[in-house]
């Protein structure tokens, strides 16, 4: 045993956790105003092409990540548009956003680098610095969530958003313009998520590969649910998946069956989506969403 | 102060408001007074910018405003106190309260100050409510105070108050008014729309009456009576009383024993009910709103999941506490619900679907060997019956029940339950929503029913119904019966200290 858990499991804990607080940070905004997101996933591709094909052009991570951060903001916006002007079903729009970031950076990737799916490889010294093995991004990510919790209790701002995700009838009677704090919180969803995938592409990784968020963005989802809609719980949500995709990886080649085989690959793959559905099966009764998740606020006129 | 002028409004094919002028004088109170539907509440949501008038004017201290949302009516010194509570149950009185203007800087919200600031206007208006207490802990009582505090911060020069009353016991209903007039003594305004004419005889010094989405009177308190007001309001002479003759209660048909009942979260919801309803007597059941009686009724319905229930029921000596509600209802036990919305219709059925509900697995219902056929022809005959006999109207049976008014809703409601047939009526706020020409056709049929030998057990929030129609009036508080009087000689003041619990047993 003493061969997992050893102090790099603690690192590469760090480095799989982060883009996951990211994008469940980012989920928080949105689904304390109201609005279900369940276009992380989508959010997170936007986020993670973006980054790598702008910086592979620019040579700058930085404009990279500015340029994921628009795309998240636009992808989001449109989400946004959907259901909060439109009364679209959340869900549906959501899953549509999903999709569609399956496919378009096969197409635009077609299109700009004359590959089926993949940016080229961008140098190393392009790409997000990391500092002993701990990237800028997975500190921020901790900055982002304690600043998440000091906006939602300490801010005006931060009232209006959980007002308006329990009560937004009640908001509204009090003056609160809830339509635009709504398009606040998923526009805000949309720029962490794409952070998260950001990390994905030129931080953690050195190019994008097709469906490289591989369902994170629902396992963000999940760690937000378990997190009860906080930003610190939802945090270490997010670490706990983390250290099962962590140890996952550790235990390949060094897990054996008591014949001194090795366990097969396929099962030591399954323990973080094991951990999800056991820790949601398992707690989320204890859980209370916001009391007006996925209800469109529509004014009779 | 606020002047309506030529307002119409439209909500598809009805006409709420129709060309309607309300003038509101600067430092009084105001009543608006009407039927359920008349289009009170419509006109004053749209002097707050919740909804928006198809035509005419809206004046504010003389100058035309232009309301498009809420924001504006605040800033213009309006507001306004829903009838069902503008609150986020999660957060505390203070946010609440400053919610959307919020005291300090927008990289920084100033608890400290909201609190100080909320605990002064406490003080100025008693109006006493801890500012730190989360919404969901408070009474309703509580929680109205908590919506005034929240206009009073926005530093509301008018108040408009929808149905302010409905909720409070008539000591809080004295208390609120020596605070309203208070408000108006300081130069304030207040707005209040409310059905009850005691209230606005006792408070208002001008009255605006409304009927059918028109203003159909204008009056001076000083100058006009209760019967004046129920005129205008009905359009006709009305009995402001129930006549029924005195009850002859045969045997005991509903027993209840040490009845002890828990929400879905484990919290008790009654303690220990035991009460007994004889047949050809009304037991009514007063008590303010949220004290068990919704839990009550639904339990003796069979509505209630059997491990959140202890204790024995019997019906005509049966036991029935472990019976389902279709079980309880062969057993002769109908069922009125307090919201008929959710418990009794399905709105998008018809008349006849509706008019089966309950009975649709037996004839004539059904048809054929084994009866798995609807019986098409039985459920017009039923249904026309039941039309006829409670008065629906319109009396089309392929109606959705969607399309008619409350009150012909409820006659329908009653009229399947009254043709069961039942030995044990429960209904719960038989008149809610329902105006005043059908309150007194359903007055008559409960009355019938008990007359013809029937248990009735009565829950209204309406007090004045509640000692009209009941031969014995329970009342109720935090899930345990706090009393029984006698409703032809019990004073408002007696029942309204049973219904907070002081008191204890009354003679």
């Amino acid at each position: 045993m003493s061969e997992i858990f050893t102090l790099a499991l603690v690192f590469s804990t760090i480095r799989l956790a982060t883009p996951l607080v990211w994008a469940a940070i980012g989920g928080l905004y949105s689904e304390r105003s109201g609005v279900i997101n369940v276009a992380l996933e989508g959010l997170m591709l936007a986020g993670a092409f973006t980054a790598a094909a702008v910086t592979f052009y620019a040579g700058s991570w930085f404009i990279g990540l500015i340029a994921a951060v628009m795309a998240g903001a636009l992808t989001a916006a449109v989400l946004a548009v959907a259901c909060i002007r439109f009364g679209a079903n959340e869900v549906v729009a959501g899953t549509a956003i999903n999709i569609l970031f399956l496919g378009l950076p096969a197409v635009l990737s077609g299109a700009l680098f004359l590959s089926s799916g993949s940016t080229p490889q961008i140098p190393q010294e392009n790409l997000i610095p990391a500092f002993a093995d701990v990237s800028v991004l997975s500190v921020l990510a901790l900055a982002v969530t304690l600043a998440t919790w000091y906006v939602l209790y300490r801010t005006p701002f931060g009232l209006r958003l959980r007002a308006v995700g329990e009560n937004p009838e009640a908001a509204d009677a009090a003056g609160v313009r809830v339509q635009r704090i709504r398009y606040a919180g998923v526009i805000i969803s949309g720029i962490l998520a794409a952070v998260g995938g950001a990390y994905l592409s030129v931080g953690q990784s050195s190019l994008f590969t097709r469906n490289m968020a591989a369902g994170r963005g629902f396992i963000a989802l999940a760690a937000l649910i378990f997190g009860k809609w906080r930003p610190v719980p939802t945090m270490l949500a997010c670490l706990l998946f983390g250290f099962a995709d962590a140890v996952t990886i550790q235990m390949q080649g060094v897990a054996k069956l008591p014949s001194g085989e090795d366990v097969p690959v396929q099962f030591v793959q399954m323990i973080p989506y094991v951990v999800t559905i056991v820790v949601l099966a398992g707690f989320i009764g204890q859980s209370r969403a916001p009391g007006a998740l996925g209800v469109p606020y529509v004014k009779e006129r | 102060m606020l002047e309506l002028r030529g307002i119409t409004k439209r909500f598809g094919r009805v006409l709420a408001n129709d060309h309607i002028d309300i003038r509101v004088a600067p430092g009084s109170i105001h009543a608006l007074v009407g039927e359920n539907g008349a289009g009170k509440s419509t006109a004053m949501r749209i002097a707050y910018g919740f909804y928006t008038a198809d035509s005419g004017e809206i004046l504010v201290n003389g100058r035309v405003a232009d309301i498009r949302t809420p924001h504006d009516a605040i800033a213009l010194g309006i507001g306004m106190v829903h009838q069902h509570f503008m609150l986020v149950p999660p957060m505390t009185v203070a946010e609440n309260i400053v919610l959307g203007a919020e005291p300090g800087t927008a990289a920084s919200l100033d608890m400290k100050a909201a609190i100080a600031g909320i605990r002064a206007l406490s003080d100025e208006f008693r109006l006493a409510v801890d500012p730190e207490a989360p919404i969901e802990t408070l009474s309703v009582g509580q929680q109205q105070r908590v919506e005034l505090l929240k206009a009073l911060h926005r530093r509301a020069r008018l108040l408009i108050l929808d149905e302010p009353t409905a909720v409070l016991t008539p000591q809080e209903v004295a208390e609120f008014f020596a605070i309203l007039r208070r408000m108006r003594d300081q130069g304030r305004t207040v707005v209040i729309i409310t059905h009850k004419l005691s209230e606005v005889l006792a408070i208002s010094d001008d009255i605006t009456v409304m009927r059918d989405g028109r203003v159909v009177g204008v009056l001076s308190t000083r100058e006009t009576s209760a019967a004046e007001i129920a005129r205008l309001m009905v359009g006709r002479e009305v009995l402001l009383r129930v006549d029924k003759a005195p009850a002859t209660p045969g045997g005991v048909r509903l027993q209840v024993r040490d009845l002890n009942v828990t929400g879905p979260d484990g919290s008790p919801r009654l303690r220990g009910i035991s009460l007994d309803v004889r047949a050809g007597e009304i037991v009514g059941i007063a008590g303010v709103e949220g004290n068990g009686q919704t839990e009550l009724i639904e339990t003796l319905a069979g509505l209630t999941p059997r491990a959140q229930v202890t204790g024995r029921v019997t019906v005509g000596g049966r036991d029935v506490t472990r019976m389902n509600a279709r079980e309880r209802r062969e057993a002769g036990v109908a069922h009125i619900p307090e919201d008929r919305h959710r418990r009794g219709l399905v709105l998008s059925f018809s008349l006849a679907e509706n008019a089966i509900l309950g009975v649709h697995y037996r004839r004539p219902a059904v048809a054929g060997a084994g009866g798995v056929m609807l019986d098409g022809h039985g459920i017009d005959a039923r249904t026309d019956a039941l039309i006829r006999d409670f008065d629906v109207r319109p009396p089309q049976r392929a109606l959705p029940a969607r399309a008619l008014s409350g009150g012909n809703q409820q006659k329908l409601v009653i009229g399947r339950e009254f043709s069961l047939p039942p030995t044990l009526l429960l209904v719960s706020q038989p008149t809610r929503g329902v105006d005043i020409g059908a309150i007194e056709f359903i007055h008559r049929r409960i009355v019938a029913l008990r007359d013809a030998g029937c248990a009735v057990l009565l829950v209204s929030a309406e007090l004045e119904e509640a000692t009209a129609l009941s031969d014995r009036l329970l009342v109720m508080h935090d899930g345990r019966i706090a009393g029984e009087v006698d409703p032809a000689r019990a004073t408002s003041e007696q029942i309204g200290l049973l219904m907070t619990g002081g008191g204890g047993q009354t003679p």
